[in-house]
């Protein structure tokens, strides 16, 4: 952290989101008092804490650890041993399937430090990879360490910690390819100093990619070769993906201000389920087929129509989720392609709304959104 | 070795006294096959006794014949019903089959001490008719579902095949899973150490029986019995003492057994007890040196002291029936579970690589699936292979794990090769997982029973297999050559090709006649023996054979292509499986082409299903909905096509409506009496009328309205749809000249004109059309007289396009037509109101020409002729 960022520190409560390592400190201390396997230099946690953290569960001394990721323990399992080994790991998934979210807590379970942090855009320069100059200091006095601007892979490599890189793919390929020096070398020469920062051990670099987005920045293969990849997929059962829109509804809720209904929980089963029936073509009773629409439908979407429908429903409605709150977010989210996904979108609701017990209320809220 | 073995078998035990061994075992254990081994060079017992049925003692020899290659399986079958059998499958790195090959090199004898086969499918018949009393006394609906369930290759259920023609009739026997059932009924296939579960033939009756592997797992607080088995069994290294892990699970194994007694096998305590008196028989004869290769979960009872007599009581009064063996060749993917096989191993090609594996199975085996990936012009470098060692070797310490097993390397190949993706994975599972391996029997073996079935069923159809080519011609409508018809189906299906279809000779088109061109060539028992795997009759090999084709089918017009053919072979079974996998492909397939495509060899089933008499009820709901579907999406699929695609979607537009004409005339037959239903096809299609639709017609139509006027389908299709509801006399001779008219007007580009006339009036059949179609040709007439001149000569080529298609003498009667105009048909004044043309000669009109024509003539005028003239002149 800079100075600058001193300055502006509040305690957790008040900023809108908390970084991962500060909402959860309690539960990492936890971990680490009750830790006593074996720990990779410099990490916070064995590996096998980190799963836990990851995963969830209780420690024996009772602490229970909430859940971040619901997902297949293989994929974690997997993610942790790779962050162990000295290659890179890459989180590869449609959007929404919590890439990000997985790849913060990796961090601040491994290192405690979430932050060190490079968002890839299309207009990411090699700086932010590298190393940029402060100008003044340049010109003032030459170049010198003083005068250099380390960039957030620089400081966890120098400081034996994980660095974050989110969207890898949408980053222009030769600035991609800064990265192979540091993950086959482990070192980021500065040719204009004569110097170079070398990676002490603990070193290591989390990246995420969209799997739509492929075709933007491929990676090289020589960049590939230097990741292990792990690709994130959508909730297996309606339930799982009900328990994690639910909680981060939640916690969304909670920094909104927004009161949760009673009957939440049904709503947000009912947005899951169509979600996941448009998703996999078929409904969840395995008896019909239905068409996929354009759009992911991910999880994170059900987050977000379900959070909409709250909004909508304290501030616009009697405080309570229902059908008609959820509704209009649910068209906006299934109907991406006006002329194709509207059809698709129609049929499903004739087909399969329609004839569903107990879900009258929600067909006409629909029909009535979707004129 | 063999002489140095066998002479120090004397005295390696002189003293020891230590036998007999008895080696329990998981069966297609890898690391029970090392353990056997080791156990075996150390102890050097003067017999092997193996847990199998006592049949094959005749056949143990042929196991190190050199043409034998594993994995092969024992088949026992009834001698008169070759449905009725059972496998004991056996793979190189099957204990079993280590132990039988141990025994030959060193020469020591083999037996068998299961119960003999003989015993055990007559068993399981008395069993399965008690079932079908019960079933039959639940009602008759019971057995479709079952039977749908159990479809797995090699389910010889079909004891009704030939023997019963007409099949189906005995619901027991098709439907009782695990009954005679092939592959599902081995009791010794057991994926856990032999708990002989027979694959639930009655799930109700059956649930109490005891996984022993799943309670020892559990125990050790594993939540998968396959990984604590390998884990505790199949990972671990060669002890010092070659008994000792056979020791530690006996125990384990009695432990459970005084918990659990016989845990719900009750046939286990029959056959354990004739595996104790064949014990007994075996060390009168060899002393106590001799080595029990058996499951685990016998091991406790082998062991148990138990008098003869009792034993003997336990075998009293077992039913018998008459048994033939032999060694059939097995498949890797027959061992694995994924191929319906309810008791197997999931990974045979893993077990095979770790049995194979000399040292440092975890590299190896990922070398190999790097050089698979390569192989797939996947990037893999040897890097990608260190790092994926790596991965897995974390992994498993940090699952806790001896050894990196099949999840971790499993999970680094995707990790690391893969770039996470499961794609390439389901290759490596189906190439090196699982594996191809296809075994190999030597051509001594005793024929299998699908070739006597054949041969039974050739006789009886008096058949001969010929190796000269000859004509058959078969009436369908008698009995014995519809059987016939149906044999050289199936065979066809199984891919033995004795008969190919043959074009009619006498011309005859008839759905009642076929043609075959026979000939037996010496490879086809070689064929024979292959399709050996897909059951133990023709008609159940068949029907395994096309559930499996329908699975596997690539596009949906080969689905539709093979319930064509599971009707013609008559294959009922098979077909609810096609029927699902064809609904299934139709309702995923977006491609209207595609659904085009399969429409009419699904009609056609329809037709061949009546004329044979099979229920085709299903295949036609299948297929109205495939016309339906084809109905909504057609329109949207032929908007801003190009020209190749547009004359593509002609084709299925055609296709389409004969199908449709057949699809309607098979509804309505069924609705009204199976008379109509022999009528043929292009009749009606062309002169029904509308009134005998009921419902698929008429929406058929509106959807042809719908491509005939709307704008941006291309022209060739909107000429087409015109032209068929024309035929149909759904749009009336004005409405279609407005539409012409439209369509060659001149706001219409002339590409789009001419591909508009082609689809009109195109085709090979189109000019005849024109000739022998009045209306049609005064459509035609009349729009190019009514061309302006300026825009005549644009349109001149494109017309000339489409009519030089035509054959010389259609051009030349068109021509000859046009010129004599309409008063040279006599027979065309049924054709009313034809633009161009009057109704009958215009009497008037007619006469006014007579002066000039008698004038040319030389004739005499008369004076009201002079008259008409000056009026004509006038």
């Amino acid at each position: 952290m800079t100075v600058l960022d001193n300055e502006t520190v509040r305690p957790a409560a008040e900023v809108l989101r908390a970084h991962a390592e500060d909402a959860f400190a309690d539960e990492l201390a936890a971990l680490a008092a009750a830790d006593d396997r074996p720990r990779p230099a410099r990490w916070r946690l064995s590996p096998w804490a980190v799963a836990t953290y990851l995963l969830g569960g209780t420690l024996p001394d009772g602490t229970v650890i909430t859940p971040k990721y619901v997902g297949p323990r293989r994929i974690v399992e997997v993610a942790v041993t790779t962050l162990a080994t000295d290659r890179a790991l890459l989180l590869l998934g449609v959007p929404g399937t919590a890439k990000t979210w997985v790849s913060e807590h990796l961090a601040a379970a491994v290192s405690g430090d979430s932050t060190l942090l490079v968002q890839g855009t299309a207009g990411t320069p090699e700086e932010a990879i590298r190393y940029g100059w402060n100008y003044a200091q340049l010109l003032a006095h030459g170049p010198s360490r003083d005068a250099l601007v380390p960039s957030p892979v620089m400081r966890a490599m120098a400081e034996g910690m994980t660095a974050r890189v989110e969207e890898l793919t949408r980053i222009p390929a030769d600035v991609q390819d800064t990265l192979i020096t540091i993950l086959s070398e482990k070192t980021l020469p500065i040719p204009e100093l004569g110097q170079e920062v070398q990676a002490v051990r603990g070193f290591n670099l989390i990246a995420t990619a969209n799997d739509r987005d492929r075709g933007v920045n491929e990676l090289s293969s020589a960049l590939r070769r230097r990741f292990n990849t792990v690709v994130l997929p959508l909730p297996e059962s309606v339930d799982a993906e009900v328990d994690i829109v639910a909680r981060r509804v939640d916690q969304l809720g909670r920094s909104l201000d927004l009161p949760p209904g009673p009957d939440g929980i049904d709503e947000i089963r009912r947005v899951v389920t169509v979600f996941r029936e448009l998703r996999d073509g078929i409904t969840a009773d395995g008896r019909t087929k239905v068409k996929s629409p354009s759009g992911t439908l991910s999880t994170a979407e059900a987050i977000s129509v379900v959070t909409g429908g709250l909004a909508l429903a304290a501030h616009f409605g009697d405080g309570v989720l229902r059908a008609g709150d959820i509704a209009a977010g649910i068209l906006g989210a299934v109907v991406r392609d006006p002329a194709a996904d509207r059809v698709i979108w129609k049929e499903y609701l004739e087909a399969v709304v329609r004839e569903r017990d107990g879900w009258k209320d929600f067909y006409r809220a629909c029909r009535e959104v979707s004129g | 070795m063999r002489a140095v073995h066998t002479a120090e078998v004397g005295s390696a035990h002189g003293g020891a006294g230590s036998g007999p061994w008895i080696l329990g075992v998981r069966h297609h254990g890898p690391g029970s096959a090392r353990a056997v081994r080791a156990a075996l060079d150390a102890q050097r017992p003067r017999a092997v006794l193996i847990e199998g049925p006592p049949e094959a003692d005749a056949l143990v020899a042929l196991a190190a014949d050199e043409e034998m290659r594993p994995p092969v399986a024992l088949l026992a079958h009834v001698v008169d019903e070759p449905g009725r059998s059972a496998f004991w499958p056996f793979a190189e790195f099957s204990p079993e089959w280590v132990a039988v090959n141990w025994a030959l090199e060193h020469g020591v004898p083999v037996r068998f001490i299961d119960l003999p086969a003989a015993h055990s499918l007559a068993m399981r018949a008395e069993e399965e008719k008690e079932e079908e009393r019960e079933r039959e006394k639940e009602g008759p609906a019971g057995w479709e579902g079952e039977s749908g369930a159990e479809g797995e290759p090699g389910a010889g259920g079909q004891s009704g095949d030939g023997g019963e023609p007409g099949d189906g009739g005995e619901p027991g026997a098709a439907g009782g899973p695990g009954a005679e059932g092939g592959p599902a009924a081995d009791p010794d296939a057991e994926s856990a150490a032999d708990p002989d579960a027979e694959p639930a033939a009655d799930p109700s009756a059956e649930v109490l029986r005891v996984d022993p592997i799943a309670v020892l797992a559990e125990t050790a607080g594993y939540d998968d019995p396959e990984r604590w088995w390998e884990d505790v069994v199949e990972y671990r290294g060669q002890t010092a003492d070659a008994l000792a892990p056979f020791a530690a699970l006996a125990e384990a194994m009695g432990a459970l057994r005084e918990v659990y007694g016989a845990g719900g096998h009750d046939r286990d305590l029959v056959r354990e007890a004739y595996m104790r008196l064949q014990m007994r028989v075996a060390a009168k004869e060899f002393g106590p040196e001799y080595a029990v290769v058996c499951g685990a979960w016998h091991v406790p009872a082998l062991r148990e002291k138990t008098t003869v007599t009792a034993d003997r009581a336990l075998l009293k009064g077992l039913p018998k029936a008459k048994v033939d063996m032999t060694w059939v060749p097995w498949t890797h993917r027959r061992l694995a579970r994924a191929s319906g096989y309810g008791a197997g191993i999931d990974s045979p090609g893993w077990y095979a690589h770790l049995f194979a594996a000399p040292d440092r199975p975890v590299e190896r085996w990922l070398t190999k699936v790097a050089g698979l990936l390569r192989d797939e012009d996947r990037l893999v470098s040897s890097a990608h292979v260190i790092e994926a060692v790596r991965l897995a070797e974390t992994l498993a310490v940090m699952r806790g794990r001896p050894l990196p097993g099949l999840s971790e390397t499993t999970d680094a190949v995707r990790a690391v090769f893969c770039d996470g993706s499961d794609v390439p994975l389901s290759l490596i599972h189906d190439r090196l997982i699982v594996g191809d391996v296809l075994g190999e029997v030597p051509s001594a073996a005793p024929a299998v029973p699908l070739q006597r079935d054949l041969t039974r069923i050739q006789k009886s159809l008096r058949l001969k297999p010929e190796a000269l080519e000859r004509e058959l011609e078969l009436d369908l409508r008698q009995a014995n050559d519809a059987e016939r018809s149906r044999l050289l189906h199936r065979l066809r299906l199984l891919g033995i090709g004795w008969g190919e279809p043959a074009a009619a000779t006498r011309g005859s088109t008839g759905t009642f006649r076929e043609s075959w061109r026979l000939r037996w060539e010496p490879e086809l028992s070689v064929r024979v023996a292959e399709a050996g795997i897909w059951g133990t009759t023709v008609l159940g090999a068949a029907t395994a054979k096309a559930e499996s084709d329908a699975v596997g089918a690539a596009a949906l017009a080969d689905v539709t292509a093979l319930a064509e053919r599971c009707l013609l072979a008559a294959l009922p079974d098979a077909l609810p499986v096609v029927m699902r996998v064809l609904a299934d492909r139709a309702a995923l397939d977006a491609d209207v082409g595609h659904l085009a495509q399969a429409l009419p060899a699904l009609v056609r089933s329809l037709r061949y299903g009546d004329v044979r008499g099979t229920d085709t009820g299903a295949l036609t709901e299948v297929a109205a909905g495939l016309a339906e579907r084809v109905f909504v999406g057609l329109a949207p699929a032929c908007a801003g096509l190009d020209a190749d695609g547009a004359a593509e979607m002609r084709t299925h537009v055609d296709a389409v409506h004969g199908a449709v004409g057949l699809l309607d005339d098979e509804r309505h037959a069924k609705a009204t009496g199976p008379d109509t239903a022999g009528a043929t096809a292009t009749d009606t299609a062309a002169t029904l009328p509308p009134s005998a639709t009921d419902g698929i017609r008429p929406r058929w139509y509106t959807v042809l309205h719908t491509l005939g006027t709307r704008d941006t389908v291309p022209g060739v299709i909107r000429g087409r749809a015109v032209r068929l509801l024309l035929d149909e006399g759904e749009l009336s001779q004005d409405e279609a000249g407005r539409l012409m008219g439209l369509a060659l007007s001149v706001g219409t580009p002339p590409a789009e004109a001419a591909a508009w006339i082609d689809g009109f009036v195109g085709g090979g059949s189109g000019g005849m059309l024109l000739v022998h179609d009045e209306r049609l040709l005064g459509l035609v007439d009349a729009w190019l007289t009514s061309v302006p001149a300026t825009a005549f000569t644009d349109v001149l080529p494109l017309l000339r396009r489409t009519f030089s298609a035509y054959e010389p003498g259609v051009r030349r009667t068109l021509g000859e037509l046009v010129r004599r105009g309409p008063a040279a048909q006599p027979a065309a004044t049924a054709a009313v109101g034809v633009p161009g043309f009057a109704d009958a000669l215009d009497e008037e009109r007619a006469a006014a020409v007579l002066p000039v024509v008698r004038l040319l003539l030389g004739l005499d005028a008369s004076p009201e002729d002079s008259d008409a003239l000056a009026e004509a002149a006038g």
